[in-house]
């Protein structure tokens, strides 16, 4: 499921201010077919990194309760403009995706 | 069809990269699939506090959940939390009136900032909670959302 994730990065002051959109459709699995009365199963992403200049930043795990096609947003010290961001996730069926950009 | 072939190209290079992270050890495949996730099935508040280990976490003024007062659709409730203690390594967001009440665990590195912006989902009115590890401690703080309509689907 290679769906294009969204990522921006802009320095504000000494700070790399980065927002991530991602396409999931983040089933928790609680939720009943309106037409069937089954259960959809759970499908979400599990676990978030994302690297600044290599160094990974952030190592997020989720549940189903996040929203359908989650946003994150974080703030990073120290980053420079030109510093390369690397977000990737997987999720409980295995699926992955990652996607680049780079702090202006 | 140019537009095809560019969307061909950029699927190949996204799962090359993914690639590359694992070999790097960036995303470990075990913590990936197989890592400890019995937060995300407790049932309760109680439950739930208790396998982030946050049971008797200490009330902060430090923590800012920023969060609306009432979210018609509680499928998509924005949810910011700052944190300012010093040393902050970790923040979680836990929905308290949700049937498994966790919803992440943010884990922050290498001079990432006590700052986590996300959207929730919340089946009925609740407390938004932050749980912040900064050194061996664990701090908390919450904001209350009505909710109109749940967004669990339930």
């Amino acid at each position: 499921m290679a769906e294009p994730m969204k990522i921006r990065a802009t320095m504000a002051g000494d700070v790399a201010d980065i927002k991530v959109l991602m396409n999931h459709i983040m089933e928790t699995g609680t939720r009943k077919d309106a037409k069937t009365g089954q259960l959809v199963p759970a499908h979400h992403i599990t676990n978030i990194t994302a690297t600044v200049g290599g160094k990974t930043v952030l190592d997020a795990e989720i549940g189903g309760a996040v929203s359908k096609n989650p946003y994150l947003g974080f703030k990073v010290k120290g980053a420079k403009a030109g510093d390369k961001v690397t977000v990737s996730w997987v999720d409980n069926k295995g699926d992955k995706n990652s996607a680049d950009a780079t702090v202006a | 069809m140019n537009h095809q072939r560019r969307t061909v190209l950029k699927g190949v290079g996204s799962a090359a990269a993914v690639g590359v992270a694992v070999a790097a050890g960036l995303l470990k495949p075990t913590a990936a699939f197989a890592g400890d996730r019995s937060a995300f099935d407790a049932k309760g508040l109680d439950a739930a506090m208790k396998a982030i280990k946050a049971t008797g976490a200490a009330e902060s003024k430090d923590i800012t959940v920023k969060a609306p007062d009432i979210a018609e659709n509680g499928a998509v409730v924005p949810v910011e939390i700052t944190s300012n203690i010093a040393g902050t390594e970790s923040i979680a967001i836990l929905a308290e009136k949700n049937a498994s009440p966790m919803v992440g665990e943010f884990n922050l590195s290498n001079g990432a900032q006590g700052f986590i912006s996300t959207r929730i989902k919340l089946a009925n009115t609740s407390n938004v909670r932050a749980v912040v590890k900064a050194g061996s401690k664990m701090y908390t703080a919450t904001k209350e959302v009505k909710v109109t309509i749940g967004g669990c689907g339930g």
